[in-house]
């Protein structure tokens, strides 16, 4: 199993958010994570990677066979962990090659490797900007500044694809962009699954599930997973909305 | 105010009767002009003292707290036996550019190169020297540049100058390499240099100088420098001031600049370390068309202290100011920017700029920033801004789950801050070694005996060097 969480309870300043959750993800599998603003999605992908200020009051988060609750979030990325973030941060003066490459530096040390030399770290940058479609001219500028929504979320891919994660947490990834963006986004992932990696794709819509297939489909509700089913769960979503869901769960 | 009735702290006696008593030395062997500019210098430090807490500009200073400390106001000149490189490496060197020093308050080199011209007529050397050779410059130029009645500490240095350097650039000539003074500190006892340059630029000449600040060992030390600068007609600068003392030196460091008709000035300021520093600059904009470009950076940690005060004279129509300074203060650091732009009723279609932004490491890191505007002209394009933050945590976070640890993310997030300013930088090698330098100094790994040529084992060991005592 690559993760396996369980009974996370997670608070952000003494506020209980994650109450209870279970989830385990084994190589080779995508779940889709769906529920209504506001129920923890973005809280369990924080938890996961290992953001500060939000406390596991309970329960316990393996990854790859290591409890990791305490492990430092850099530490945790560079054992494979990657998120796509719902809102990606701009950091003005540091630019998108300098980042991308103590990023990949950071990871071969942490594998005793050497460092990247600079001929093939410049191929891959531009294969891999071929494969999620991003202008040239983004990867010259500082860390996402000035980029629009879309490229954001584009340069998101374009860095896991560059990073290749084993597990890889994809928060709404899909919001905010257009049928062509999505399918960029869908062939990065698409291009990137195998049986050693594994996907746990947030989002609120059906349409991405459409391009990237998911093995697994869970439904969030108060911090909790409240149903888990196969992608045909995503259709009756899509169909019936999360409310009979939500008045199963309250009654 | 008068002085005369209240009492002298121990800085101000000393300095006053270090007057009194080599006032025939320090008057009888200069220039008419500089010697009388000695008097009414040593006239006003004698009245107002140095300036204390009750003078505004001076109010939030720690400088004032100071004056008890004793200092050796005169050493003898020190006798050039070794090339300077053999006492201190600096870290910014090389072929572009030619390097001259002081020690200990006094220019150093051999007698012959006290004063060279080159073959383009630049003369470059010590200030001591040029007054009696260009006897016609100092009637034009010394004391007139300075508001030398400033303070006390421009009086005193007035006053009491041992030494500095001087620099003319003829009529239409561009050095092409640029001048770099290394002024080195090293001794055993406290000392306080007072030293005084004055570089004069002829018409549609160009120059880059660069002023560096350095101390050798851990001696407490005060420098007081003043520096005058008279950039004619079109004429360009670019003055660097590197500055990296150690923490029990005091260094005050007044520059003033007076633009002619369509000169242009960049001034870059970087201040690694010491103490407690204050950089003042005046910069006079007196012809139409002038154009200055003042930058600063500053890294504090520790109890370190630096204030950085400009003021830009908009008195003509048609000029052009920017201000960008930067900092990075850590610790129980603490600083202040004062920024003062002046533009005159008639000096219309001004365009002037200033923008000071920190980063504050800790809760306890303090700055002061506070812009002073003062316009007479309606025809202005004119802003500014301040502001005072944190390091963000989210691209640090962000940073991080990239697989960076927090110590790098932390320094590429404070590079990625001052680097609007070093980018600015135009010579490629300078602005690399200013960066290698930043970038050392953020990693806490840039001490000043790295640059020592004797790596001794003990860092605080001071360097010995040879006083002539047949000139005592
Ligand atoms: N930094 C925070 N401080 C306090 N509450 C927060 C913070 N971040 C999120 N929350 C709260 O936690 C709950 C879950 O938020 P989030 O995980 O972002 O939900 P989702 O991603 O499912 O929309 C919400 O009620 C939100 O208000
Ligand atoms: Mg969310």
């Amino acid at each position: 199993m690559l993760l396996n969480i369980k009974n996370l309870h997670v608070a952000i300043n003494g506020k209980e958010i994650l109450k209870g959750l279970n989830l385990s993800v084994n190589k080779g599998e995508v779940h889709a994570i769906m529920g209504p603003n506001g129920t923890g999605k973005s809280t369990l992908a924080a938890a996961i990677t290992g953001r500060e200020n939000y406390d596991i009051t309970k329960g316990e988060i393996i990854y790859d066979g290591e409890t990791i609750n305490d492990m430092a979030p850099d530490i945790r990325a560079n054992k494979g962990i990657f998120l796509s973030f719902q809102y990606p941060v701009e950091i003005p003066g540091v630019s998108m090659t300098n980042f991308m490459r103590t990023a990949i530096n950071a990871q071969r040390e942490f594998n005793g490797l050497e460092a990247i030399p600079a001929g093939e770290f410049l191929k891959k940058m531009e294969e891999m900007k071929k494969l999620v479609d991003i202008n040239t001219k983004l990867t010259k500028r500082s860390v996402n500044e000035g980029f629009s929504g879309g490229e954001k979320k584009k340069n998101e891919i374009f860095q896991m694809a560059m990073l290749e994660p084993k597990l890889a947490i994809l928060d709404e990834t899909d919001s905010g962009l257009d049928i062509d963006a999505l399918k960029v986004v869908a062939r990065g992932v698409n291009e990137l699954r195998s049986t050693d990696n594994a996907f746990v794709v947030i989002t609120h819509y059906q349409r991405l599930l459409d391009y990237i297939v998911p093995d697994f489909v869970h439904v969030m509700y108060d911090g909790r997973i409240v149903k888990s089913g196969g992608k045909g769960l995503a259709f009756e979503l899509e169909e019936k909305g999360y409310d009979w869901i939500i008045d199963q769960e309250d009654e | 105010m008068q002085k005369s009735d209240t009492i002298y702290k121990l800085l101000e006696t000393s300095l006053i009767n270090e007057f009194e008593q080599k006032q025939v030395a320090l008057t009888g062997s200069c220039h008419p002009v500089v010697s009388r500019s000695r008097i009414n210098g040593f006239e006003f430090l004698k009245d107002n003292g140095l300036p204390d807490r009750k003078n505004e500009k001076w109010k939030n200073s720690p400088f004032p707290g100071q004056y008890e400390e004793e200092y050796l106001l005169d050493i003898p000149p020190v006798f050039y036996d070794k090339a300077a490189e053999e006492i201190f490496r600096c870290e910014i060197h090389g072929f572009w550019a030619d390097t001259y020093s002081m020690l200990n308050g006094w220019y150093y080199s051999t007698k012959e190169n006290q004063l060279i011209t080159t073959g383009d007529g630049v003369v470059v050397g010590s200030i001591l020297k040029a007054q009696h050779q260009y006897p016609e410059l100092f009637e034009k130029h010394f004391g007139n540049i300075a508001n030398t009645e400033q303070d006390g500490f421009t009086a005193a240095n007035t006053a009491l100058f041992k030494d500095g350097m001087f620099i003319y650039v003829p009529d239409g000539v561009e050095v092409k390499n640029a001048v770099q003074l290394i002024k080195l500190i090293n001794l055993q006892e406290p000392l306080m240099v007072n030293s005084r340059n004055l570089i004069i630029l002829g018409k549609s000449s160009r120059l880059t100088f660069l002023h560096c600040d350095d101390s050798v060992n851990h001696t407490p030390g005060f420098i007081n420098t003043l520096t005058e600068v008279y950039m004619d007609e079109n004429s360009s600068f670019e003055l660097y001031k590197l500055q990296n003392i150690n923490d029990n030196t005091s260094l005050i460091n007044n520059t003033f600049i007076h633009q002619e008709r369509d000169s242009r000035l960049k001034v870059n300021i970087l201040s690694l370390n010491g103490g407690k520093i204050r950089n003042e600059l005046h910069v006079n904009l007196m012809g139409q068309g002038a154009d200055a470009d003042i930058n600063g950076v500053y890294l504090v940690d520790k109890q370190q202290h630096i204030d950085n005060q400009v003021y830009i004279n908009h008195a003509v129509p048609n000029c052009h100011s920017n201000e960008l300074f930067k900092g990075v203060l850590d610790e129980e650091a603490s600083g202040i920017f004062n920024g003062y732009i002046y533009v005159a009723r008639d000096a219309q279609k001004t365009n002037a700029f200033q923008r000071n932004n920190n980063i504050l490491m800790t809760p306890k890191a303090t700055i002061d920033t506070m812009p002073f505007l003062e316009i007479y002209a309606d025809d202005v394009k004119c802003s500014h801004g301040a502001t005072v933050g944190q390091l963000d945590d989210e691209a640090l976070f962000y940073m991080m789950q990239r697989g960076i640890g927090r110590e790098d993310a932390r320094l590429l997030l404070m590079f990625a801050f001052l680097a609007e300013v070093t980018s600015k930088v135009s010579i490629e090698p300078l602005r690399i070694s200013y960066e290698d330098m930043i970038k050392r100094r953020l990693r806490g790994e840039l001490s000043i005996c790295d640059k020592c040529v004797l790596h001794c084992s003990e860092p605080d060991k001071p360097i010995e060097f040879d006083i002539d005592l047949s000139k005592i």
